[in-house]
């Protein structure tokens, strides 16, 4: 084997630039879902508004020549799914898990159609930070080209844990999801919160879709989604509505997403299928070990899908 | 939904409950009115299904095309598509297409449809998972409709007449893409990302491995199965973890190659496509690849058609397969950094394919388990059945079929 | 639905009313929707009308795709009367799929097709609704949430049904795309006479109305919608919460499991990646829109199973890319959600009395 070949360090070195890589998009839906929860509502459109925000970066990106531009759209395309879904569950009788999957349904569907001319070209891709430039490994230097929406989402998360304990807004939506009647007691107005929320998460979740088609794989298609943004639901219970845990779940989704193919290049190939579920059975486990059934999972938004 | 015990029927509701309907019977006929016209279309496309001769006559040959994904994935399915798009060019000659169609019962309903409907008389439905049983059982159904699957799977005997295989052996194609591969490696270290490990994939495989042996009979080939035609993300990692372990050329058979190859590009590491002509993803890395010539393939079987030959009396082959030289595949041509020797050498290959005096599964052939698949001295025609039930990775191959 | 004694015609004439005007309104949308990307919106009306409804040729297409979609409804329909979301139904079928060909490998030409087809329906059953039990289970013992347990278990289903038919069950002929052995011939569910439809749409049917009658007409429904209504008021009343649990997520996972049977039966012959065809998610959709109510269930299976149909003349006839049917299935859902919210707040419809709000079942997570 060359000299610089990493061998079976491949494995640990694919799993860790996975997770820079590939868990991305995790976090920046899930600190979106995440926000969206604390104010009570759930979002499982999120999926369809993935899928709009990674069309959208593209084709903003492509046709302006903006890579940040595209970001930027992304991020309001988002914003007006977003707008649809809080709209819609805030109406009485109307169930969020309900309109989430018809939003999953509508939201690829204005993506796929919207996005018919923008698979062939190939758009201006987001700059990345070299930070493995002092290595003459490739393989590191590849590992350490660390994209600005990662560090963005890393940095995003300590944020998000100050804005909900410390600022007022935040304690506005804790107390919405927490307790609606102590919010309204507080003079909250309940609606223009959760209205805020589920618009600011979805417009994290269009910029998670711009980090599918501008950064990483770095193509639109229309299978570049393989459930992200449902996975991401998932990942806000298993962080317990915390984001800071919302970032290292996210790292471990992503690196578990190289697990297979790395595994695969140092000649393990038994079962990579089941390989391939292991992020959701990992995530299932751990959600059996650590609940409980005589207590509400700690941390879960008090009204959290009760429609109050 | 709750109109148990409902005796009691105040007189102003009723009254509304009339009007309602009548409002919604009003604007249901409205509708009704305005479509009179297309349904009057439907009608005679259903006749001419029916009647099931669309060939010659002034009457113009319906073809119907179906994609099992979008038909613009830069990939398999829209290579199918273009030549949908270039026999809709010749005279007298209609294409009807239906993407994003699975392989359920929804496939079934859009061939029939496609007969009765829009009287299309010949049907190519694509994807390798239509055949058994979706085609199958609406050829029975439709007799005097011609099918055209892509694939190697007519059976004599056992598949109605009406259907006829064909299929582009990408063999040859990918023998020369892989020595153009081996020649141009510097680490003698090949990458493949494949999605599942079924025959054509391992036929794509094989032959860009043996290819790369012929010329450097120590190479090995890494090979990386993501498990689904489509998986970007997985793709990508794939072929980073495939950098990451020193490969420098990659080749692939995934249905969009458009990630494997802009991420090889991105490593700065070489790439060697497949289904279409992707030089410009990649203009520094991309060797060379095996692209279909779909319109070319189409186009002579609309001539056949047109001059009254069909699949039913044998007058068009129930299995027809073609390499180079038949033009049902091409080799992309050659990236910038293919050397000249190369260009050469590799042409000369081609050539000889062509002609018949280079074979690609010319024994010995072993797996790469050691066992001997194909005995010294033998020479496996490419359209040989035995490959056609191939399911094992020739030696050099790095990886396992199992799953 | 407690309905007192005296029905009032306002309430039917508006259940009735509000999602027919939904359905007219997101046509409308629709329409203007088609006549931006180019198309004649009458003419895609009358196409829609064609495809999915026109004839009777076209309405077996729309009842072949209605047919699965009723019984993946009822995997959500439910368990929603006891208050849980369960979003698990792909993966339940996938599931009773792999069950049925199981049984149908092992008993297929040893037995009469009869017993092998009862064989195959009760390994469906048994395991699509051990898999939502499952779910059931781990919400009732570890508190664990239904639906994303139920999601994640969709995922763990698939993976599996790939590694089996890619490796221990794989027809080593299936060289095209990896599959199962098949079933026999013979033992294939067949079509209902002069139609080709297969006998899914009977079982859909039937199962249907079974629920419908368990759920309003049995004391076990009653006692599994008094504990949807509140678990802490059912747990002081002696209600078994837990027995419940898991008999409504049995039931439920079974229904989703029969469907996978009878794709396995009726459509393929084997089993293989075709399983996995989104009829779990479509039926989701179809359980919220029926509000729960198996009957209405079998309605709005038949819309949607419409809607699809649909989708192919769309792109045939009208030139629209194929993703037009996802916009359309997205407006015709949304609006149809927001008539939800205005029952009992439309003023015409209002007549002598109040309408009780009819229960939602809270999500609780």
């Amino acid at each position: 084997m060359a000299a610089e070949t990493v061998g079976w360090w491949g494995v640990p070195l694919a799993i860790a630039a996975g997770t820079m890589r590939g868990g991305t998009p995790f976090l920046f839906v899930s600190l979106g879902e995440c926000l969206t929860e604390k104010s009570g509502k759930i979002n499982l459109g999120l999926e369809g508004t993935l899928l709009t925000g990674a069309m959208s970066a593209y084709a903003i990106s492509y046709l302006s020549g903006s890579p940040w531009l595209g970001v930027l759209m992304a991020g309001v395309a988002g914003m007006v799914l977003g707008f649809i879904h809080a709209w819609l569950t805030q109406q009485p009788k109307v169930n969020d898990v309900a309109v989430g999957i018809a939003m999953i349904i509508f939201g690829s569907g204005i993506a796929f159609f919207l996005g018919k001319p923008f698979i062939q070209p190939s758009a201006p891709q987001l700059p990345t930070f070299d930070l493995g430039g002092w290595s003459n490994i490739s393989s590191l230097q590849e590992a350490l080209r660390i994209s600005p929406l990662f560090l963005l989402g890393v940095a995003l998360a300590p944020t998000m844990t100050w804005f909900f304990k410390s600022t007022r807004w935040g304690l506005f939506i804790r107390a919405v999801g927490d307790s609606p009647d102590a919010a309204l007691a507080m003079g909250v107005s309940i609606k223009k919160v959760r209205m805020l929320s589920i618009i600011a998460g979805s417009f994290l979740a269009g910029i998670g879709g711009a980090s599918l088609s501008l950064y990483y794989p770095g193509i639109w298609s229309e299978r570049i989604s393989t459930g992200q943004g449902l996975m991401a639901v998932a990942l806000v219970i298993f962080a317990r509505w915390q984001p800071m845990q919302c970032l290292y779940a996210s790292l471990l989704f992503g690196g578990a997403q190289a697990f297979g193919p790395a595994l695969q290049s140092v000649g393990i190939t038994q079962g990579y299928y089941l390989f391939n579920a292991a992020p959701y059975i990992l995530t299932l486990g751990i959600m059996i070990l650590t609940c409980s059934p005589t207590r509400t999972i700690s941390g879960a938004p008090g009204a959290l899908g009760s429609g109050s | 939904m709750s109109t148990r015990r409902s005796l009691y029927l105040p007189r102003r509701q009723v009254i509304r409950g009339l009007l309602a309907t009548t409002a919604f019977g009003v604007t249901s006929r409205l509708v009704g009115c305005s479509s009179a016209p297309e349904s009057d279309a439907g009608k005679t496309g259903a006749e001419t299904g029916g009647s099931g001769s669309g060939s010659g006559g002034d009457k113009p040959l319906v073809v119907g095309f179906i994609y099992v994904g979008s038909k613009d994935d830069f990939g398999f399915n829209q290579a199918h598509a273009e030549g949908a798009a270039a026999i809709a060019k010749l005279p007298g000659v209609k294409i009807v297409e239906q993407a994003n169609v699975p392989e359920t019962t929804e496939v079934q309903e859009a061939m029939r449809n496609m007969i009765e409907q829009d009287g299309a008389t010949v049907l190519v439905p694509t994807s390798f998972g239509y055949f058994d049983p979706h085609i199958v059982k609406i050829a029975g159904e439709f007799p005097e409709v011609q099918f055209f699957h892509f694939g190697a799977l007519y059976q004599e005997g056992k598949t109605p007449k009406n259907i006829g295989s064909f299929f582009g052996d990408v063999d040859e194609g990918q023998y020369v893409a892989g020595r153009v591969a081996a020649q141009t490696s510097k680490k003698g270290k090949l990458g493949f990302v494949a999605a599942k490990p079924i025959t054509p994939v391992l036929r794509n495989l094989n032959s860009f491995v043996l290819g790369a042996r012929s010329v450097k009979p120590d190479i090995k080939v890494q090979v990386i199965f993501t498990g689904d035609w489509s998986l970007p993300v997985k793709e990508a990692e794939a072929t980073n973890s495939l950098a990451d372990q020193g490969v420098d050329v990659i080749s692939m058979h995934v249905d969009s190659p458009k990630v494997v190859i802009e991420t090889a590009e991105k490593r700065g590491i070489y790439s060697s496509g497949f289904h279409a002509v992707q030089s410009s993803l990649a203009p520094k890395g991309y060797l060379t690849g095996t692209a279909w010539d779909f319109p070319s393939v189409y186009t002579q079987y609309v001539e056949q058609i047109k001059s009254g030959k069909k699949l039913m009396d044998g007058s068009i082959p129930h299995l027809t397969r073609g390499g180079l030289k038949e033009k049902f595949v091409k080799l992309a041509p050659y990236g910038a950094a293919v050397s000249d020797a190369t260009k050469k050498d590799a042409d000369a290959a081609q050539a000889k394919l062509v002609d018949g005096s280079l074979s690609v599964y010319e024994g010995e052939i072993k797996d790469n388990d050691g066992k001997s698949i194909i005995a010294a001295g033998k020479d496996l025609k490419i359209t040989d059945p035995a490959l056609d039930k191939m399911d094992w990775l020739v030696a050099g191959a790095l990886g396992k079929v199992g799953g | 639905m407690q309905s007192p004694r005296r029905q009032h015609w306002g309430k039917t004439l508006e259940s009735i009313c509000l999602p027919v005007g939904a359905i007219l309104f997101s046509l409308v949308l629709f329409g203007i929707f088609c006549s931006v990307a180019g198309a004649n919106p009458f003419e895609v009306y009358a196409s829609i009308h064609k495809a999915a409804f026109g004839n009777w040729r076209s309405f077996q297409n729309t009842l072949i795709r209605a047919a699965p979609l009723m019984l993946t409804a009822l995997c959500t329909a439910l368990p929603a009367r006891l208050g849980l979301v369960i979003i698990g139904n792909e993966g339940a079928l996938v599931m009773g799929g792999i069950g049925a060909i199981i049984v149908g490998l092992g008993l297929g030409g040893n037995a009469p097709p009869l017993v092998v087809q009862i064989g195959m329906a009760l390994a469906g059953l048994l395991f699509g609704g051990l898999w939502i039990g499952a779910v059931g289970a781990l919400r009732h013992y570890r508190g664990v949430n239904e639906t994303i347990s139920s999601l994640l278990m969709n995922y763990i289903a698939i993976a599996f049904l790939n590694h089996l038919v890619n490796g221990p069950m794989k027809d080593p002929s299936s060289l095209n795309k990896p599959s199962s052995f098949p079933i026999p011939a013979v033992d294939m569910l067949g079509v209902l006479p002069g139609t080709r439809i297969h006998y899914g749409l009977i079982y859909g049917i039937v199962a249907c109305v079974i629920a419908y009658v368990l759920i309003q007409r049995t004391t076990f429904g009653f006692a599994a919608r008094t504990a949807g209504g509140n678990i802490r008021a059912a747990r002081i009343a002696g209600l078994p919460v837990g027995k419940l649990t898991m008999a409504i997520c049995f039931l439920a996972g079974s229904c989703a499991g029969l469907a996978g049977m009878v794709e396995v039966a009726a459509v393929h012959g084997r089993a293989n990646e075709s399983l996995n065809a989104g009829y779990g998610y479509s039926g989701i959709l179809v359980a919220f829109i029926a509000r729960y109510n198996p009957l209405a269930a079998t309605v709005v299976a038949v819309l949607l199973g419409g809607i699809l149909a649909s989708g192919g003349i769309l792109q045939r006839v009208h030139n629209l890319p194929d993703a037009t049917v996802l916009v359309f299935q997205g407006l015709v859902f949304l609006v149809v959600m927001y008539s939800e919210s205005l029952y009992s707040r439309l003023a015409i419809f209002k007549e002598r009395s109040e309408i009780k709000p009819t229960r939602q079942p809270a999500a609780v997570v």
